[in-house]
């Protein structure tokens, strides 16, 4: 019963985007200039004992030095599955959590360890759009209310000026501006996650950190949403940190993207690097175990690089490497040393003591016999044994 | 319409309706669904939030039995319609010949009962078999659906299970009595993408070994094309289109169909070209719109003579490809609008291949 | 879980001690004169300040409070003075530990007082208990079941009206007509459960039944909701789906679930009526606690409030205590890990 969806129709509802090829969504500009610098970021959870006398026995190392830099007007996605971190680091950045240690430089301020009362005015500049438009709006606050919030808080502008531009935003993401009054719950889980965006926006940030924004909307209003969020980041030149756990919606919203485990980032790279040539193991089994659409062609599933058992637990995760229990690849050094992650190209860093030695997982998501010429390029020495080799189960000569 | 032989058929949907009756009116969940589903062989199906493919897998088990749920058609399983049997008949049939897995394994267990507590009711439940045999049993079903140290396991509590261990429990316990039928409510939207992919293997194996008739429900076309034979896209309470998981999602015949498509992004796909959505909101099931449900989100309408769309629901009819694949939709040349305008901007790679 | 509950009573001992202090605080902070209202009706300031010595009222508050914190660990005297003691030792009360105060009014010693008057509060309290837990479990699981329909309307209606009519009306209503009138049960009184257990029951068994119509009102209703949130829960329909009789369903997996929240609001209030029934014990002329923090409320009665408090506290600091280990019991998911 629980997907009928009882909420009248939609009439009086604008047909949302009107699909306009545009310019196409931002590539990778090298020169840009960071809008956001982490570097080395911690949070740990502390654990407690639970004995007579509660003391901390441990800590969750929920984030454990995470260094990335997001451009100006661009974005940076964060993938990984659930309690790898992400969602954590970006609510480090917006300042929700304290972080334990680390640094975190907006607009070449720190921000890290400022007051909230300092942090003030810099949440003019970064917002947050959450998951879960149901719970993340207010049901008892007019939409009115909930998008001139920000305005009123900041005191930005003045009062008789707040409706108009509240109706303003509320063009910008489609919905119709007379709806000013309406509450959340009139409103379809796609047009409130535009709620949620209009409210992100205005105050006109530089940066939003988007939190699995569409992960709990239908397939069909997902693509509306992401468009949205593409047309607003080319208008106002905003920079995305995305997080999100789905790799095609990362990969298409995402000119950088930084895969995360266990608290650390294991590999960052450009896009076409990171889902052509990734050298990391854990990247390599995460886009393995994407469903293909294409594979119906030949039916049947196809070879992925399968992982064994679950994530271990934060609180006391492997030494050296944290990915080596699950990895077919582990040797001896990956217990003793952790991996630093390490520059192996232009703008792709990898933590594997073995990078560039795995080759590239199997990409494609076709068998090669089944179809020939294109996907992922085969020119790199040693693709073909390395396909095998993963696709076997052996683990590859290092 | 069906795609199946009649000699192997498990399960038999003819015409089923699940209408919920409401204060302000008819809630048609379910509105006319036929499907047929063979023994060993895997139904994807298909839709939003709303398209009323819980309700139809839901009504399948008899789970609207002590609702207000109105149910009508036919539901036969081997042969024996499931809507005729009276509720204590159809309490034996559940667990038994037709078991189900649901979303999220976390809410879907009871939180005071251990795990083995939980697996062996379903055994105790349809067996006349002690405590014993059934926890024995339990150890057994969790060893084979890949829990380690089953006989330790066995006496935790859900909680204590990390998520893909849990769903692999659920699997486990809809399992318990070697059901013909298994229907998986969107077994791994709630699962990470490594998990997924353990569990669709999981699934697949013991459906080789079971010979289980499986329907998995989801809204991932990705999951559908890799582990289903057949495939039903449900639209408003409707199959919108219905047919071999090959022929649907090669040569998809209904606008609806294609906006699935294209509304994700693809993991090889062009980073510059836009997702194109489909435009609007899923209809109110209240009052769902006259002629085709799909119609007022639906780009490709004006290319349909008259006002066929706004007025006539139009019926599932044999696709152009031919063979069992059936689409709902008055194009009279849907394959050629594929061909021509879906196509290159879904997978352009694959435009110049295509004859 | 030791640990825990180790911890827990530290706590509660630390929250008692802080609560006597500041009971006595609030005492004399208010226009009260407990020494004028003892010396009579013609009272000229020297006798006055003469009451107020001997009362031990004369000293700071914090003394004062040390010299109860003795008491109750070493036992004191009344008057606390080493002259009279030693010239007169018959007008000397000793009062021996855990001394909670001796009372001018009542003549007692507190302790003497509260164990006079508790165990009718106690008896009360429990009679009533599982009157009403009983009761409103019973019916707020039948309103669940039938939900919507006449019955459990009604059942939510009725529970309502008793509700709403003040105890003391229920009260009177019964005690004239149930015992009175019909004559169905002897004139409430409180005989002793050593005395003779019918007796006991029966005599109690009318204000019991006026606090426990109060109470079973709430939990009709929340047994009620509860038992619908439990029915629709994800595990619930697992349930049906692996084949379960219905029957099963609601005793193992419904009921357990719906019923945690219960043992938190029932261990409360049970606590709480364990400090006595004010309305009703005046009804129906019983002399619990109740009575006793009536009395000692209107005759500025110091010794009596901060006995009280401290039992007071004390039980509902163990309910407490008790709900939460109930609580590991009941779910695993509070006991491991």
């Amino acid at each position: 019963m629980t997907d009928i969806n009882l909420t009248p129709a939609s009439e009086d509802i604008p047909d949302v985007p009107e699909v306009v090829v545009g310019a196409p969504p931002p590539q990778l500009d090298p020169s840009a200039k960071p809008i956001l610098e982490v570097d080395d970021l911690k949070m740990y959870f502390p654990v407690k004992s639970g004995g007579i006398i509660n003391r901390t026995v441990g800590h969750v190392q929920a984030v454990d030095g995470v260094s990335f830099q997001v451009p100006e007007g661009s974005s940076l996605g964060l993938v990984g599955e659930s309690g790898c971190g992400k969602s954590t680091t970006g609510r480090l950045i917006t300042r929700l959590y304290d972080p334990t240690g680390g640094s975190i430089k907006f607009d070449g301020k720190e921000i890290a360890n400022i007051s909230q009362r300092q942090m003030l005015p810099m949440r003019r500049d970064i917002q947050m759009i959450f998951q879960d438009p149901a719970t993340s709006l207010n049901p008892r606050h007019s939409v009115g209310a909930i998008i001139s919030a920000p305005l009123k808080i900041h005191n930005v502008l003045p009062d008789n000026k707040i409706k108009a531009r509240v109706e303003e935003l509320l063009e910008i993401v489609g919905l119709n501006p007379e709806h000013y009054n309406r509450y959340p719950h009139e409103f379809s889980g796609g047009q409130r996650q535009r709620i949620g965006i209009a409210r992100a926006l205005t105050l006109q940030p530089k940066l939003l950190v988007a939190d699995e924004p569409v992960s709990a909307l239908d397939v069909s209003i997902q693509a509306q949403v992401i468009n949205l969020l593409q047309d607003l980041q080319r208008e106002f030149n905003i920079a995305f940190l995305f997080i999100a756990h789905d790799l095609a919606i990362v990969r298409h919203f995402c000119p950088e993207i930084a895969v995360m485990y266990l608290g650390k980032i294991v590999e960052i790279a450009d896009r076409e690097t990171l889902y052509g040539r990734p050298h990391h193991p854990y990247t390599q089994a995460l886009l393995s175990a994407v469903p293909d659409v294409k594979q119906a062609q030949i039916g049947g599933r196809r070879e992925r690089i399968r992982l064994k058992g679950d994530v271990p637990s934060p609180i006391n995760p492997p030494s050296g490497c944290r990915f080596r229990t699950r990895c077919q690849f582990a040797q001896e050094i990956c217990s003793r040393v952790e991996p630093p992650l390490l520059q192996i190209g232009p703008r792709h860093k990898v933590a594997c003591h073995f990078a560039g030695e795995l080759g590239a997982h199997p990409a494609e998501p076709i068998p090669q016999s089944a179809n020939g010429g294109e996907g992922a390029p085969a020119n790199q020495p040693g693709f073909e044994d390395h396909w095998l080799n993963l696709s076997t189960g052996q683990t590859a000569s290092a | 319409m069906t795609t199946t032989t009649n000699a192997d058929v498990l399960l038999s949907v003819r015409d089923l309706k699940v209408h919920f009756p409401t204060m302000d009116g008819i809630v048609k969940a379910t509105d006319g669904l036929s499907f047929d589903l063979a023994k060993g062989t895997t139904l994807g199906i298909v839709g939003e939030s709303g398209s009323g493919k819980s309700v139809s897998s839901s009504a399948i088990l008899g789970l609207h039995r002590g609702t207000n749920a109105i149910v009508s058609g036919e539901i036969l399983l081997d042969g024996e319609d499931l809507l005729q049997l009276n509720d204590e008949q159809m309490r034996r049939r559940r667990g038994q010949d037709v078991a189900m897995i649901f979303q999220d394994p976390l809410s879907a267990m009871h939180p005071y009962y251990t795990v083995g507590n939980q697996i062996g009711e379903a055994y105790l439940v349809h067996n006349d078999v002690s405590k014993k045999a059934a926890r024995t049993r339990s150890i057994e079903m969790l060893d084979r659906v890949g829990i380690p140290q089953p006989d330790r396991r066995v006496d935790d509590y859900p909680h204590q299970f990390s998520g893909g261990m849990r769903q692999r429990a659920m699997i486990a316990m809809a399992l318990m009595n070697d059901p013909g039928l298994l229907i998986a409510d969107e077994p791994t939207t709630a699962l990470d993408v490594t998990v997924q992919a353990q569990i669709l293997d999981l699934l697949q194996d013991l459906q080789r070994e079971f010979n289980s008739a499986i329907i998995i429900i989801t809204h991932d076309l990705g999951v559908v094309a890799e582990m289903a034979d057949d495939v039903l896209v449900m639209y408003a309470g409707r199959a919108v289109e219905y047919g071999p998981c090959k022929e649907i999602l090669t040569h998809p015949e209904m606008p609806y169909t294609w906006g699935l498509l294209s509304s994700v992004p693809d993991v090889q796909g062009d980073t510059d070209a836009r997702l194109i959505p489909i435009p609007g909101s899923p209809p109110s099931l209240l009052s769902p719109p006259k002629g085709c449900a799909f119609h007022p989100r639906c780009v490709h309408r004006d290319k349909v003579p008259g006002d066929l769309c706004f007025t006539e629901l139009p019926d599932l009819t044999p696709a152009r490809s031919g063979g069992s694949h059936v689409k709902r939709c008055h194009l009279p040349n849907p394959d050629e609008v594929y061909r021509v305008e879906v196509l290159p901007e879904i997978a352009p790679d694959l435009v110049e291949e295509t004859p | 879980m030791f640990a825990y509950i180790v911890r827990r009573t530290i706590s509660g001992l630390v929250l008692l001690v802080v609560m006597t202090l500041v009971t006595m605080m609030l005492f004399f902070s208010g226009p009260l004169h407990p020494e004028r209202h003892a010396c009579g009706k013609i009272c000229s300031p020297a006798q006055i300040a003469v009451t107020k010595k001997a009362f031990g009222y004369d000293k700071p508050v914090l003394v004062q409070w040390g010299q109860f914190m003795q008491g109750i660990v070493k036992g004191r005297n009344f008057p606390e003075d080493k002259k009279l003691e030693k010239d007169h030792p018959e007008l000397v009360v000793h009062c021996t530990a855990p001394c909670l105060g001796y009372s001018k009014y009542f003549t007692q010693n507190v302790t003497t007082l509260i164990k006079t008057s508790f165990p009718i509060s106690l008896s009360l309290a429990i009679v009533a208990f599982i009157l009403w837990i009983t009761g409103g479990v019973l019916f707020g699981v039948i309103a669940a079941l039938r939900k919507g329909t006449i019955i459990d309307r009604g059942i939510v209606g009725i529970s309502l009206i008793f509700y709403a009519f003040p105890t003391f009306f229920i009260g009177l209503f019964l005690y004239k007509f149930v015992s009175i009138k019909w004559q169905l049960v002897p004139t409430p009184e409180y005989i002793p459960f050593s005395q003779n257990p019918w007796s006991w029951l029966t005599g109690l068994i009318l204000p019991a039944l006026t606090l426990a119509l109060f109470f079973m009102a709430g939990y009709v209703r929340m047994t009620r909701a509860f038992v619908l949130e439990s029915m629709s829960e994800d595990y619930i329909r697992t349930a049906k789906a692996k084949g379960l009789p219905a029957r099963r369903i609601l005793t193992k997996h419904t009921m357990r679930a719906a019923f945690t929240p219960l043992v938190t609001m029932a261990g409360l209030d049970l606590a709480g009526l364990l400090g006595g029934a004010i309305i009703t014990e005046t009804v129906f002329n019983f002399n619990g606690l109740g009575g006793l923090a009536v009395a000692a409320a209107t005759n500025n009665d110091l010794p009596i409030l901060v006995g009280l408090v401290i039992v007071l506290a004390s039980f509902v600091i163990l309910a407490n205590i008790i709900v939460d280990v109930l609580y590991a019991v009941i779910d695993p998911r509070v006991r491991v890990g």
